[in-house]
């Protein structure tokens, strides 16, 4: 399909992709393009500027912390995540993005746009809602870091403000905690209809919903299966009805993704 | 650095040099299709779900609507003429045409290029890990199962 006239540019600093960002008032950053490309063919978008970020090296580490948790750069792809011998830290993100989408679109899809798209049925939101990572933005005033209640902000929105770019995930370590993950997509490895990631230590559950409000939805509970079903049910939810499934019907998958995601990090 | 709407890019394809000004709106795949008349690589659904362009970009299979032709500059892109460059077919070719591994052939192309890739990074793949190399190629005729026995004859030298 032929796109609406855009300009394009490729910077080799985050500080150019700021500048960019922050000097055209209608810049849009371009990482993977595996959403936006399709977003701006159906004209639900109309970026006047494209800031790719391929360029950007510093985006595409991947490191251990000091303290054995893992730093994430916002171009890494889903493929490169995978692949990593040091995501292991955190087994359960490696695991996740095997389960986005497909080979082609893993090769391409970047964590941070996975993240920054805050789509409410993309795979990542949830779960780094639940393994408590941050994120990390860059703009022309410096570098602040949020915690995901902070980040994601409304559907299709998070706090990286016009004219800025997020930079960084950072998953503290395990530190003797198990995570989990569970969805019902359409399809293997397809849309998700409901999801849930959950963290387990000691006991006490720290579980994200996703697809059933406009951002993940952050549950505490012990990890006994009535406790998880009760906070689930007393969660404040708002899921969407479509062809797939109806608001009552997420509701009741909530509940079911919430307990099998704490009982595979229960282990 | 100022944005620009369109630029020169040199792209090698197949192992053969082109250079050509594109505007910056121009998907790869128009650019391969359109500009350099590789038409090859199919558009089908033009959301980045059914695979039928997918070409292999510096090593690594991707969907080719849903990257800027700019985006290509300074790289090496593999289509499907790339697998017979001689007029010779590749053994996945072969293999797909003994199997009666496609019908309509819309989807060909850009399944051979997902089974290339996966046999450039995995010589002995499981049927498994066929039929997860290929997810994000969807066919309409073939229901996959021959498609996925040609993969793993053509893995195996050709042999049954």
């Amino acid at each position: 399909m032929l796109l609406a006239e855009v300009e394009y540019a490729r910077p080799s600093t985050v500080e150019g992709a700021v500048r960019l960002l922050s000097s055209h008032a209608g810049a849009r950053p371009l990482a993977g393009g595996q959403t936006l490309t399709n977003v701006m063919k159906a004209r639900a978008a109309a970026p006047d500027v494209l800031v790719d970020l391929n360029d950007l090296e510093e985006l595409r580490q991947i490191s251990r912390t000091a303290d054995g948790g893992l730093e994430l750069g916002a171009m890494v792809t889903l493929s490169e995540l995978i692949r990593s011998p040091d995501a292991d830290a955190r087994p359960i993100l490696a695991e996740v993005a095997a389960q986005i989408a497909d080979v082609q679109v893993r090769n391409r899809g970047t964590i941070g746009g996975n993240i920054c798209s805050n789509d409410p049925t993309n795979h990542l939101p949830p779960v780094v809602a639940a393994l408590g990572a941050t994120m990390t933005i860059r703009g022309p005033d410096g570098e602040r870091t949020v915690t995901a209640e902070e980040f994601f902000v409304g559907v299709y929105m998070t706090a990286v403000a016009p004219g800025e770019l997020m930079t960084k995930l950072t998953v503290p370590a395990a530190d003797g905690a198990r995570d989990g993950f569970a969805s019902i997509p359409i399809g293997r490895d397809g849309t998700c209809i409901c999801n849930a990631a959950a963290t387990v230590e000691d006991g006490q559950a720290r579980i994200a919903l996703g697809c059933v409000a406009a951002v993940p939805v952050v549950l505490s509970s012990t990890a006994e299966e009535d406790a998880v079903r009760e906070a689930v049910r007393g969660a404040d939810l708002d899921p969407p009805s479509d062809v797939h499934a109806s608001d009552d019907y997420r509701r009741h998958l909530a509940e079911v993704v919430a307990l099998r995601a704490v009982q595979q990090a229960a282990g | 650095m100022e944005p620009v709407r369109g630029q020169r890019i040199t792209v090698e394809v197949n192992g053969e040099r082109h250079e050509r000004d594109v505007e910056a709106r121009r998907l790869l795949v128009h650019f391969l299709r359109d500009d350099l008349d590789l038409t090859g690589t199919h558009v089908g659904c033009d959301t980045g779900n059914c695979g039928a362009c997918t070409v292999i970009l510096n090593g690594v299979a991707i969907k080719s609507c849903m990257l800027l032709a700019v985006q290509a500059d300074g790289t090496s892109v593999e289509t499907v003429e790339g697998l017979s460059p001689d007029g010779e077919l590749h053994p996945l070719q072969e293999a797909f045409s003994s199997f009666h591994a496609l019908q309509c052939g819309y989807c060909t192309p850009g399944m051979l290029m997902s089974a290339k890739h996966l046999l450039d990074h995995n010589p002995e793949p499981t049927e498994g890990e066929i039929r997860r190399a290929i997810q994000g190629n969807i066919c309409r005729c073939t229901g996959y199962v021959n498609i996925v026995e040609a993969i793993a004859s053509a893995a195996k030298g050709g042999r049954r």
